[in-house]
Order: structure tokens, then sequence, then C-alpha cells
């Protein structure tokens, strides 16, 4: 069997001499795919040169580039923990730390103590005093103001009591800790233990070797401690900033201003049923709807009006477009209207718009309306009367003339031609091409959104350039991507139901 | 229509489908008046959307529709010629309006590339290079989402989803984010308009793959081929025209999209652009917007040559 259809070595040689061309193809042919490779090589090559790409990518802040992408879906909680000459400490949170005004998290175990502490009382610029106690001391303000005389008067010992942290224990995770007692700082981290000594003003020495996840770049200078996601840590030698991350949107629903913050789900929803009104002028439901809305931190209205204007401005703009294009095509179609001039006119016309491109038409329309929607609106539309029209007039353009024929022959006028014998023919056409610009406005609106032409798109990138707020990105790409994928299952849908085929 | 007329003269059983047919018609038409109105209603909410959260009114600033025309008239004709060409101005004052000979780029002593030319090379070169990236990933990706080669749904399932991610995530975070870690400069154009074109050309790509005769497949199989040759020998040779011209079309968009990106901080002409109009520089603003639209034209034209030349008028559909 093999043997019948496996041909001997002079057929072979037989076949290959009658198809020369298959097995030695020319020169140039062959040459060609080569010379398009090593062409495409070296322009990728010049790029790299002229955009100094390896030079950039060297240069760049690789570290901060995982901070940021970690912040899309986590925030960080940072007390502040100071030290004082004795070892006595104080703990400071940010003023809007995601914890609100009074954090008391059961991460930060803290032993605290009474002192008696003998402070002489209009203070007199002392280096040894306890920086915490600075703080307390409200007669200073009138030593200023008094001479120098009344200020010996008063010149008094007083005593009085504090309260104190003479022991710190920060536990980011079961492996990971931070204890911090008696001017020692112990940090433990996947097994490994570190002590720091810090005396209170700006020295820090490490006891033994540093652990992998230690670095410090002069001896006495500043620790930084980092465990990876969980967060990390700077001991100095008078304070120990602690980052704990945490996974999630910080505060999504209620900012820390709220009645309703830090409440659990449950209390929250009996609050709304039946709880008494927190606000005596409205219900509790409007009050937590209001509080939602408003969000200092999430800013939801803000972010949904700015979304909706996205939407509108690419329905508007590509509703107008289409209704103009309507028209015109019918003038730019050589089918249609047998006149060149009138033809080329308007197939200018419709270049001129489409080149100009949405860009520029954005930026000068935020000139003409100002900052908002109906520049995006109105750079829409000029975009798209250009790009419609040239796609309308080409489907125009290819349209089966036997039905054009066949209603002229019946006497009909020429609009009952166009309406009979043209439209049936082209419109599912024009309504799908429509649809399918109304989604891929949706997108661009997000970018020409931008630069000043309204929608979403400026929100984010205000939002981008304060490198902070990251998490308010993550929650503004995700409602894009939830808006455009809404709105590519509806125009794919409608599509497909005009044109009579499978969605693809 | 007419028909009503005809009626009398119909039997019992063509009267009933006559008056089927009327109610039918009736009640299309009944639906087509709620869908026209139901838009219209949708118009008019959005239009007093747009117009209520605009800063300015739509009917107040109707008079001043046409103001940036008058903002482009530059103090005589020759102003845009030097302007585009870096020639000194009569006017220079020192200010930045008429400082044209400032932004030369001197190759040897006496030879100079104008500014603008310079980098409106640079946007052009950024959307071909950004496309060149985004065809070598989206060809490598698009044979993995292909039904016909890859049957396995849990390669290609995800290969596909990634690829929408990348299609749909907007640009303007992707180049936000890459600005944060570069510095400024023409990479987070590159990184933002080449992860986009992976997404949109991959599933281009992938839809054409789908498309392909299997034969050639079937036949290289039947050699004992393996997957990679099978796809180079096989469906490659097939699909390269096909992908060559959407790889074109690509181009010409990108060139657009990278003068945009360019305007939100990614370099190139879209900077000066947006600069020049928000400080009011006529002459500038003309020479820029020209040159733009030159070369806009020019990529379309050549684009469309080139696909012609390459697929035939088939490639003139409407690509998505």
């Amino acid at each position: 069997m093999t043997a019948s259809t496996k041909p001997s070595l002079p057929e072979m040689e037989a076949i290959a001499a009658r198809h020369p061309h298959l097995l030695h193809s020319s020169s140039r042919k062959r040459f060609k795919a080569a010379l398009i490779g090593i062409g495409v090589l070296l322009y990728m090559a010049f790029s790299w040169w002229f955009f100094s790409i390896g030079h950039v990518l060297a240069n760049a802040n690789w570290g901060i580039a995982g901070t940021y992408l970690a912040d899309w879906v986590s925030y960080e909680v940072r007390p502040e923990i100071a030290i004082a000459a004795d070892g006595t400490m104080a703990v400071s949170y940010a003023r809007n730390s995601p914890l609100g005004p009074n954090p008391n998290p059961d991460w930060v175990t803290l032993e605290k103590k009474t002192v008696t502490r003998t402070i002489e009382a209009p203070a007199a610029p002392q280096a040894s005093k306890p920086k915490a106690s600075s703080s307390f001391n409200f007669m200073a303000p009138n030593a200023a103001l008094g001479g120098s005389q009344t200020a010996q008067a008063q010149n008094r010992i007083e005593t009085r009591n504090e309260e104190v942290v003479v022991r710190a224990l920060i536990t980011y995770d079961r492996s990971t800790n931070i204890e911090i007692a008696d001017g020692l700082v112990k940090a433990t981290h996947s097994g490994e233990t570190l002590t720091m000594t810090v005396d209170g003003a700006d020295t820090v020495t490490p006891q033994g070797p540093l652990p992998r996840w230690a670095r410090q770049k002069r001896p006495g200078e500043k620790i930084t401690l980092s465990f990876g996601l969980t967060g990390w840590a700077e001991v100095e030698g008078d304070k120990v900033s602690i980052r704990n991350r945490f996974f999630g949107w910080a505060n999504f629903l209620f900012d820390s201003n709220s009645p309703f913050f830090g409440k659990p789900y449950g209390e929250v929803v009996s609050l709304i049923v039946s709880g008494e009104r927190i606000d005596p002028a409205r219900s509790n439901l409007s009050l937590a709807w209001n509080n939602i809305l408003y969000n200092a931190e999430w800013q939801h209205l803000d972010v949904w009006t700015k979304l909706l204007q996205t939407i509108v401005m690419a329905f508007v703009g590509t509703l107008f477009a289409s209704l103009i294009a309507f028209p015109l095509c019918f003038l730019a179609a050589r089918n249609i209207t047998p006149n060149l001039f009138a033809n080329q006119l308007a197939k200018r016309f419709f270049d001129f718009l489409r080149s100009v491109d949405m860009f520029i038409w954005a930026l000068f329309f935020t000139r003409a309306f100002g900052p908002g929607p109906l520049a995006g609106i109105s750079a829409i539309f000029f975009t798209d009367t250009g790009t419609l029209g040239k796609l309308y007039s080409e489907a125009l353009e290819n349209i089966d003339d036997r039905q054009r024929e066949g209603v002229k022959s019946v006497g009909a006028t020429p609009i009952a031609v166009q309406r009979f014998g043209v439209l049936p023919q082209v419109l599912p056409v024009f309504a799908s091409q429509a649809l399918y610009f109304w989604e891929s406005n949706t997108r661009s609106a997000t970018i020409i959104g931008a630069v000043g032409a309204g929608g979403i798109g400026l929100k984010l990138w205000e939002a981008m350039r304060t490198n902070s707020d990251w998490e308010n990105v993550a929650y503004m790409v995700l409602l894009i991507l939830m808006v455009v994928f809404v709105f590519d299952s509806i125009s794919n849908a409608c599509r497909s139901r005009l044109m009579g085929r499978k969605p693809h | 229509m007419a028909t009503s007329v005809l009626s009398r003269q119909l039997s019992e059983s063509g009267a009933l489908v006559e008056r089927h047919w009327q109610e039918l018609n009736a009640r299309r038409r009944l639906y087509t008046l709620l869908g026209l109105a139901l838009l219209a209603l949708t118009l008019f909410a959005s239009l007093w959307f747009a117009n209520d959260s605009n800063a300015g009114k739509f009917f107040d600033r109707l008079p001043h529709f046409f103001d940036f025309v008058g903002d482009l008239v530059p103090r005589d004709a020759m102003e845009i010629v030097r302007a585009l060409f870096d020639l000194p101005s009569p006017y220079d004052d020192g200010s930045f309006k008429y400082n044209y000979a400032d932004g030369r780029l001197y190759l040897t002593d006496s030879l100079y590339i104008p500014e603008y030319f310079h980098r409106m090379l640079e946007t052009v070169n950024i959307a071909i290079f950004s496309t060149v990236a985004g065809v070598f990933f989206g060809f490598i990706l698009s044979f993995l989402a292909a039904r016909n080669l890859t049957p396995n749904p849990w390669i290609r399932g995800p290969v596909r989803r990634l690829m929408e991610i990348l299609r749909a995530f907007p640009e303007v975070v992707i180049a936000g984010f890459f600005l944060a870690i570069l510095s400024l400069g023409p990479i987070p154009a590159i990184a933002a308009v080449s992860i986009h074109t992976i997404g949109a050309l991959g599933k281009l790509f992938f839809e054409v793959v789908e498309n392909a005769d299997m034969k050639p497949e079937e036949g290289l199989r039947a050699v004992g081929a393996n997957w990679i040759e099978r796809v180079w020998f096989g469906i490659v040779p097939q699909v390269l025209p096909n992908f060559t011209s959407y790889f074109l079309l690509r181009l010409e968009i990108n060139v657009r999209a990278s003068t945009i990106i360019g305007a939100v901080g990614g370099g190139g002409i879209g900077e000066l652009l947006r600069l020049s109009i928000g400080q009011g520089h006529e002459a500038k603003t003309i020479a820029i917007v020209i040159l733009l639209f030159t070369t806009i034209f020019a990529v379309d034209q050549f684009s469309a040559w080139l696909r012609r030349r390459l697929v035939g008028d088939q490639a003139f559909q409407l690509a998505q």
C-alpha cells in the first residue's frame, strides 16, 4: 500500500523538474520577506534610539509603580509614633485618615501609663524637653505677651499628670509586627527579628546585621522596612511611621464625617429602616443617600454626572451627525446625483471634517462653549458627519439599481424613487453604522474629555495627576468599562437584528 | 395607501387578508412613531442635561460659536508660513507669540528642522512604532483566540477576555499611569496606543483567522506538521493581505490617537497645539492645524492606496 502511494526517486525528480517555481522561487521573492523583516527591525532599533526608550526605562521609578498599582485596590492607614528622649511615645494619625478622627484600631496595642511630670511653666526653650508635653503648655502665649519681670514672677514649678504611651505593638499580620518600648524598636518579619535603638533625636542604630527587608543608606539615618503587600515602616530617631495596607476601597459609601461612618452594614440598615432620626429635618434614608452622593473622598454624584455627560455626548453627537450626513450623502453619491461638481464638493467637505480630527474640533469648541459636554457634542458631531457621510455615500454607490428603475418605470416622482427604490436597501446599513459609531464614540468621548470637552475624561485625568487617588481612578475605569460593555452589547444586538446576521 | 379602494371588489377571504394587512401596517406605523417619540424625548432630555451641566449655556454662547475663527486670524498671511518654517517674524517682541525661530532643531550649522515638523515626525513615529508593536502581539494572540486553531476554550476564553480588556481600557488612564512612573515624554503615549492596538487588532485578526480556509492546514496536519508549522505555512499566507490591510487602517487611527494622547501630556504635536490654542497664538495654531491636516490626509491617502493594491475593494468595508 505504502509502496504504491510513495513516488519513486525518478518520479519525484520528474515532478520537481515540471514545477521548478515551487521549489526554487526567484531570488527577489525569497529575499523580499527577509528584507521586510530586516527593515522593520532596523526601524524599531532607530525608534529605540529616537525615543531613548532604554534610557527612560532604566531611569524609571519602578518601585513606585508597584505602590501605585496596589493603591488601585487597597488603602494605607498611617499612624505616626513620636518617640521622646525618655522613651515615652505619642501616637497620632493624619488629619484625613480613612479611619476617621479618633481611630483606635485593634491592630495597634498601646500600653499607657500616667506619669507625673515637673514642668517649668513659661517655657523657656529647653532642648531636653519632651516633644509630647510641649503641646500641652498653654501658659506659653501669656508669657510671650508679658514683660520680663512678670515672666520672672510667673516662672513657677508646675507638676501635672500626663498619660503617655510606654509600649506600642503594631501587628501587620501573623508573621509581621513592630514592637516599640524603652527606646528600642523591634521589628519581626517572616521569622527574622531586627532590633533598633532610637535615641529620641536623630539617630537610629540597628543591632546586628540588617535583614533583606530592611534598608539604611548611611549609619544613623532612617531605616526603611518593607513588608511587601502588607505595608512598610520607616524608623527615624524620634519617630516611627507605620504604613499598614488593607485590601479594599476605604469609606466607599460613607466618609468619616457621616453619622453612619464605621457602623456595620446591619446597623446601618436597621438605622435606616427603624432608627430614630439622626437629623430631625429629614429621614435617615434621605440622610444616608445624601451622605453617599456627597461622599468627600469618592464624589459619587459628581462621577456619575460626568459619566452621564460622556454617554450623552456620544449619543447626541452621533445622532445629529447621522441626521446631517443623511441628506448630504445623497448629494455625494455618484449614482444618485449625476453632477460631478456637487459630488466632489460634498465628498471634499466630508474629507475636511474628518481630517481636521475630533481632537482639534474639541479644542476649538471648548473655547467657543466653555468646558463641558456641549463642546464634546459639537466635536463628535463635526467629525462624525464627515465619517458617516463618507460611509453612507459609499453604501449608496453600491446599491442595486434594479429596484430604483422599477419604481421609476411606474412613473414615481424623484422623491418617491428615493423613498421606495433606494431607502429600503440602505437604511439598515445606515442605522447599523450609526450604532457602531455611537458605541465607539462612547469610548473616544472619554479621551476628548481630558482636553476639556466635558465628561469623565477630565475628572479621570485630574485624579491621576495627584498621584494619590488611584483608587478613584480604578472606580471610574470600572464604571467606564461597564458602560462600554453594556453599550457594546446593546449596539451589537441591534445591529445583528438590523442586518439579519449573527453577532460576532 | 390606495389599496382600500380595491377592497370593494375583493372576495370575502380577500377582504380578510386585506384587513389583516391594514392592521399589521397600522401597528407597524404605531411602533415606528413610538420609537421616534422615545428617541426625540431622550434627545431633548440629553440636550437639556448637556446644556445644564455645561460651563457656558448653548443659547448664550451660540453668537460666539464662530469666535474661534476670529481668534485664528494672524496679523498677515505670511505669519503662518513663518510659524511653519521657523522664520523670524517682523513682529517679534520677545514674547512667546512670535518666537518662531527659537524652536529650530539644527542638524548642521545652517541646516535645521522646523520645530513643528520635528514634533509632527515624533507623533507619526509614535503611531508607527506602537502600531508595529501592537501588530506583533496582536498577531501572536490572534491565533490563540481563533476557534479553528485553538479548540481548547480554557486558552481561547482568557485570551479573548484579555483582548477585550485591553481594547476597552481608556487610553488616557494607561498614559497617565506611565506618566506617573516615567518622566514626561513619548513613552507613555507609546504604551497607551500600543496596548489599545493589541486589543483592537487582535480582535480583527482572529476574525480573519476564523474565516480562513482550513484545507491547507489539514494537508499540513496529514504530513505531521506541528501547531506552529501548521499556522505558519497553512494559515499565515492566507491571512497576511487582510492583516496588512488592518495594520494600515489602524495606522491611520493611531496617528490621530497619538496626537490626542500628546495633548494630555505625551509630547509631540498635540501638546503644542493645545498650548497654542489655549494661549491664543493665531499663526502658530493655524500652522499646526495645516500641518496636522496635511499629515493625516496624506497618511489616509497612502494607506488607502496601499490597501487597494493589496486586497482590492473589500478592504473598504466597514472595519470594526
